[in-house]
């Protein structure tokens, strides 16, 4: 009897993660010794030296506390007290908000540097040496003459999501079949109409591919990002229960991280297949 | 011959060299043809023969000489001027309809889309696919996409319709079929056609004038040859006309040898006045078919009747 590889996919899936938390479960159940403390030491101690409980949380104390988080992810108690529905918003829309700059700025000047070899000759000096720079070595320059570490951080994105764009953008603009483009010559279409009914149809699906590299970057500094500019988002939050030694919490932070990263990486995988044209 | 209604004149088309000189693939190129014609360039890669149909569509531009269509020197590419590419070149993200559309838009700018649809329509029905309007070209065979790249190319009614090798990707089946096609086609609409190939064969059946080319570089239009077979023809008994195997050798004795050797042979060879060829004797056709050949598809021709 033979089941469809998704089927047996997906049975190696869960038992990968059964095993996952099973070992993480034994390794975290808390066999170390309990010293012999006076009450008003054990006091001030944690559970780990009083009651031999492991530091590091097992994954049931993980799962009990995200499903509080889940229950009330939008609570707000002061400025280090968030639900994490709160402050993965305030990530997604500065990744939001950098990112729309990027594509506003990217795709044209993209066209322009594929569409003109002058351009392209003349802006890859600077293009070759911007590209390789961390986002965040940008931060203090930003910081300094923004002065608001919010659109700071917007701007580091900004800065990370601008390049794979920009290059795809030129690359699938001057990539466009020869042939197409005589095609357009033929029936005299004009420069703009060729722009929008054969390069850019032509070019989409490298330009989304651009975006959907983009986005991943861009979710990945945000993390950094907010953990230097501090204050709100999903990064400050990481950093700031680190400081209150809350592991569990950052565990949870860590997946909340990745879920949203690959949602954001399949909605523009859902882009670039509905650009994408079979030859 | 008085009638010009594509004269090419005196067109070169040089490359830089690697010394600092150039290199010409063809030089002081004169070619003209009448309306309704259909001209075919015979010669070997290299001799420029897709330049030619290039400069002719506005694509390229001639070093040297000028290119006069309908008593007008071209500039550019024009929608009088339609090309059928070799690879089809069709847009794989626009269905057939979506393709013939685009052209048809092209054109007339101010239509509404009942209009251009119904006239897209036409063409495509033209070249007979009917049904196929809402596929996309990546569900299409090579014969379906080349009759889509027709339909594209007849909607815009061009004054001249330029083929590149059309058929050349095609296997011999499709091609066989398509040939017909654009030889219904153009005799239906009297479309003037200048086509590029590589198959005498092909050039036999659809040309009333085949150009033959020399090897490049340096290349030059050595001989028109007048196809001396009748306008009727057929593609079944093509091979059967007693001037098939005098044009037919004619035609790849010069791709074989004189192609190479030509230049060398014919020091005085004028390109403004190149020679017409005639084969055989032409005044055979004047003569009216009378009842008793016209079983036989070609006049003058004698085949034991062999009755079934």
């Amino acid at each position: 009897m033979t089941f469809s590889l998704r089927f047996r996919a997906a049975i190696v899936s869960i038992a990968l993660f059964v095993a996952f938390i099973g070992i993480w479960h034994i390794a975290t159940r808390g066999t170390a010794a309990v010293a012999t403390m006076t009450p008003e030491y054990a006091k001030l101690m944690g559970l780990t030296a009083t009651q031999g409980k492991s530091a590091m949380p097992g994954p049931l104390d993980v799962g009990a506390k995200l499903w509080e988080h889940l229950k009330r992810p939008f609570y707000d108690n002061g400025p280090n007290d968030k639900g994490l529905g709160i402050q993965l918003g305030y990530s997604i829309a500065r990744v939001g908000l950098g990112y729309v700059l990027a594509v506003i700025v990217a795709i044209p000047l993209g066209f322009l540097i594929g569409m003109s070899p002058l351009i392209n000759k003349a802006l890859d000096p600077f293009i070759q040496v911007l590209k390789p720079i961390s986002p965040l070595a940008w931060m203090p320059l930003a910081l300094y003459t923004i002065k608001d570490s919010s659109i700071s951080a917007i701007f580091v994105i900004f800065i990370c999501s601008v390049w794979p764009m920009l290059l795809n953008t030129a690359f699938g603009v001057a990539a466009v079949r020869k042939e197409w483009i005589n095609v357009a010559r033929t029936l005299e279409v004009g420069t703009v109409r060729r722009a929008f009914t054969v390069i850019l149809p032509a070019a989409a699906p490298t330009i989304l591919t651009g975006m959907r590299i983009s986005i991943g970057i861009a979710w990945l500094v945000i993390v950094a990002a907010e953990m230097l500019v501090g204050g709100t988002g999903i990064g400050y939050f990481v950093w700031n229960e680190w400081n209150n030694l809350s592991i569990t919490n950052v565990i949870i932070a860590i997946l909340l991280i990745g879920i949203v990263g690959m949602l954001l990486d399949q909605i523009l995988a859902r882009f670039t297949r509905m650009v994408t044209f079979p030859e | 011959m008085a009638d010009k209604f594509i004269s090419i004149e005196g067109i070169a088309r040089r490359y830089p060299g690697a010394s600092g000189g150039s290199t010409a693939v063809f030089e002081n190129l004169w070619l003209s043809m009448a309306r309704g014609e259909f001209g075919c360039v015979i010669g070997h890669s290299g001799c420029g023969k897709t330049t030619v149909l290039n400069i002719l569509a506005g694509l390229d531009q001639p070093s040297e000489g000028t290119v006069i269509v309908d008593g007008q020197a071209i500039e550019g590419t024009s929608l009088d001027r339609a090309v059928i590419f070799q690879s089809h070149a069709l847009l794989p993200w626009r269905t057939v309809l979506g393709n013939v559309a685009y052209a048809v838009t092209s054109k007339w700018r101010n239509w509404d889309r009942a209009k251009v649809k119904a006239h897209a329509q036409t063409f495509i029905d033209f070249v007979g696919l009917t049904g196929s309007e809402h596929k996309r070209p990546s569900e299409l065979s090579g014969g379906m996409k080349q009759r889509v790249g027709i339909a594209r190319a007849l909607s815009i009614t061009p004054k001249i319709m330029l083929m590149d090798e059309p058929f050349s990707a095609l296997d011999a089946l499709t091609r066989g079929t398509l040939q017909d096609e654009v030889r219904r086609i153009c005799l239906e609409t009297g479309q003037t056609a200048f086509m590029i190939t590589h198959d005498v064969d092909e050039a036999i059946y659809l040309a009333d004038k085949i150009f033959l080319m020399t090897n490049g570089p340096g290349a030059v239009l050595a001989e028109i040859v007048e196809n001396p077979l009748p306008k009727d023809r057929g593609r079944i008994d093509l091979h059967r006309h007693p001037y098939y195997y005098a044009l037919r050798n004619h035609i790849v004795d010069f791709l074989v040898s004189r192609s190479k050797t030509f230049a060398a042979e014919t020091p005085g060879h004028d390109a403004r006045n190149v020679p017409l060829v005639r084969i055989g004797k032409p005044e055979l056709f004047v003569a009216s078919v009378s009842e008793e050949t016209k079983q036989a598809s070609w006049p003058g021709l004698f085949r034991p009747s062999t009755s079934s």
